[in-house]
């Protein structure tokens, strides 16, 4: 039956009382039992909890019955915070850590009725593009066992695709919640900057990260969305920007996208995209021609850069943000007499390679007499990234969204690019300028390598238009099945 | 520019991010950050002249909120996860600061 479980299925099945919120979350734990053992995405299973909270929602059917997520399992990255439930960020360092409050999203994801069934695996601090880096060990993809489920979000991609949950969360730093949605084969949204609060998630680029729904279609995903966004005293970095009903408009707009035109920076796909993955790009563009829009040629010059100003950018922000670890009023600390040892040893044993590696190359761009050329000089490139956008979605030959590939390859085997840090960062080429634009941009689901591995399509759109991005997801959506694939160990 | 990374460097960044490092990841990290670094290095071929930096897509802030006394952490739940922690005291504790 799971095989149909969606975010509006589990909400509408426990509003018509047809499947109440404890059935569908004995499923959900009958699964992660099952699966779980071979799968490890989750780092913390909350059996007790999740089954005690949706029999509370059951027994108090009038009062959630309108609300949009009632009775809706939810896995949460583990590096959002919930009170009273360990959030571990994947870290020796905060392997205790039990938070005093909530995340802004996890408290707007209970008050709409979602049940939390656990904390899924995740690269350490976020820090990673195969889960690889986390202190817990991998987290495996449902579609082939050997290999990466993607990154950072690894654990919560694997937990939808397998059926575990409908729905979870991700953080998008540089493509985290995007590239584990592709190589898992579900949908997986990064909002534009500022539209979710990111109060409560764990800090790494503070100027790029934004929570997201990752979930097996677009409608949820749209659904999920106007539950999480919107302004936060606590964020100041959260915008005032109204908050559409996303889900309404996708209904209303019947997939209809004519006229709608489609930026595809052509130049880019030409190197570097597996030919499997190219193929099945092709084809989904002309899915979306085929309804009725114009695919138009953008230019995107600076996009090159992308991953080079991403990776100078990003670890400036993590070594600063990583600062807060030293072992005084939370986490790990080394056993030690002297105060600066303790600080160097605690953060020596507490943090994972990756993590060091990012904050070293952080601490470096960031020193006296490398700022200006290191720094400084990817946050101007920054703005040229951000120009070649606001040319593409401005001016008389506008597009309203950009299509491309969101990883150039399907998922890799596990072990294959621990190595070597920098192949593992040009992987990210397609998914990072849209976070260094501030961009809404989503994965959806669009075919599978002849290896039966899940391809994505990546469209990214104008800030604060999550509704046209959606509009256009789901229109491809509607004229294909990807989206309703399972993974072999998911089937009954 | 940098090719590489001497092991000394290597140290002095570290020391300026309170990390200790073993020989054999000072090694590693001289190598890797190296390789990061050359290839990082692109960004300054690009002509930037009069380019103003981003730091942060935030477009409007509000800045400015009502100063008022609000509920905040309770003492006892801000020294639950300390590792060590004077909680009659309401005091987080530290190794000697001085040797």
């Amino acid at each position: 039956m799971n095989d149909t479980m969606t975010v509006r299925n589990v909400r509408d099945a426990f509003r018509a009382r047809t499947r109440s919120a404890a059935e569908t979350c004995r499923d959900a734990l009958a699964r992660i039992e099952r699966l779980d053992p071979q799968l490890h995405a989750f780092n913390t299973i909350v059996a007790d909890r999740a089954l005690a909270r949706a029999e509370s929602i059951d027994r108090h059917f009038d009062r959630w019955r309108h609300a949009p997520l009632a009775g809706v399992p939810v896995a949460l990255k583990d590096n959002l915070c919930t009170r009273g439930l360990r959030t571990t960020a994947s870290s020796r360092i905060l392997e205790r850590f039990v938070p005093p409050y909530d995340a802004t999203v996890v408290a707007r994801l209970e008050t709409a009725g979602a049940v939390i069934v656990g904390k899924t695996n995740c690269d350490e601090f976020a820090m990673g593009s195969s889960n690889e880096n986390s202190a817990f060990g991998p987290t495996r993809n449902p579609w082939a066992v050997d290999r990466t489920p993607g990154g950072s979000s690894g654990g919560s991609a694997a937990a939808v695709a397998a059926g575990m949950a409908p729905l979870a969360l991700g953080s998008d730093t540089g493509g985290s919640v995007r590239q584990p949605a592709c190589l898992c084969g579900v949908v997986g949204l990064k909002p534009t900057y500022g539209r979710v609060s990111r109060y409560g998630l764990i800090a790494f680029g503070s100027s790029l990260d934004q929570i997201g729904p990752m979930t097996r279609s677009v409608g949820d995903a749209a659904t999920v969305l106007a539950v999480i966004a919107g302004e936060d005293p606590a964020d100041a970095t959260s915008a005032p920007e109204p908050v559409p009903d996303y889900a309404s408009a996708l209904e209303q707009g019947g997939g209809d996208i004519r006229g709608s035109r489609i930026g595809v920076p052509w130049s880019l796909l030409d190197q570097g995209v597996d030919a499997d993955v190219r193929r099945a790009i092709d084809a989904a563009l002309q899915v979306l021609r085929a309804r009725g829009a114009t695919l138009v040629n953008v230019d995107l010059p600076h996009a090159k850069h992308a991953i080079a100003v991403y990776y100078l950018v990003a670890t400036a922000e993590a070594s600063s943000n990583l600062a807060r670890y030293d072992g005084v009023r939370y986490g790990y600390r080394a056993d030690c007499t002297e105060l600066r040892a303790m600080y160097a040893k605690t953060r020596a044993q507490g943090f994972g390679p990756e993590v060091k590696r990012r904050i070293m190359l952080g601490t470096y761009v960031l020193s006296a007499g490398y700022y200006d050329a290191y720094y400084l000089k990817a946050q101007q490139v920054r703005t040229l990234i951000l120009r070649d956008y606001e040319h593409a979605f401005g001016g008389p030959h506008a597009v309203d969204v950009i299509a491309m590939p969101t990883s150039p390859t399907a998922a890799f085997r596990l072990g294959e690019r621990v190595s070597d840090p920098l192949q593992m960062y040009l992987a990210d080429i397609f998914t990072v300028s849209a976070n260094l634009a501030g961009l809404p941009a989503i994965s959806v689901p669009c075919g599978f390598t002849a290896d039966q591995l899940p391809v994505g399509l990546q469209l990214t759109g104008r800030r604060f238009d999550e509704a046209t991005l959606l509009r256009v997801a789901d229109a491809y959506e509607r004229d294909t099945a990807w989206w309703t694939q399972h993974p072999p160990i998911a089937r009954r | 520019m940098p090719s590489g990374f001497t092991r000394d460097e290597v140290a002095a960044i570290a020391a300026l991010a309170h990390l200790e490092l073993d020989a054999s990841e000072i090694d590693l990290f001289a190598r890797q950050l190296g390789e990061v670094l050359a290839y990082a290095a692109e960004v300054q071929q690009i002509d930037t002249t009069g380019v103003a930096p981003t730091a942060s897509v935030v477009t409007r802030h509000a800045a400015d909120r009502p100063d008022a006394v609000r509920p905040s952490l309770d003492r006892a739940e801000a020294l639950a996860n300390a590792p060590d922690a004077a909680v009659e005291a309401g005091l987080f504790k530290v190794p000697r600061v001085m040797g």
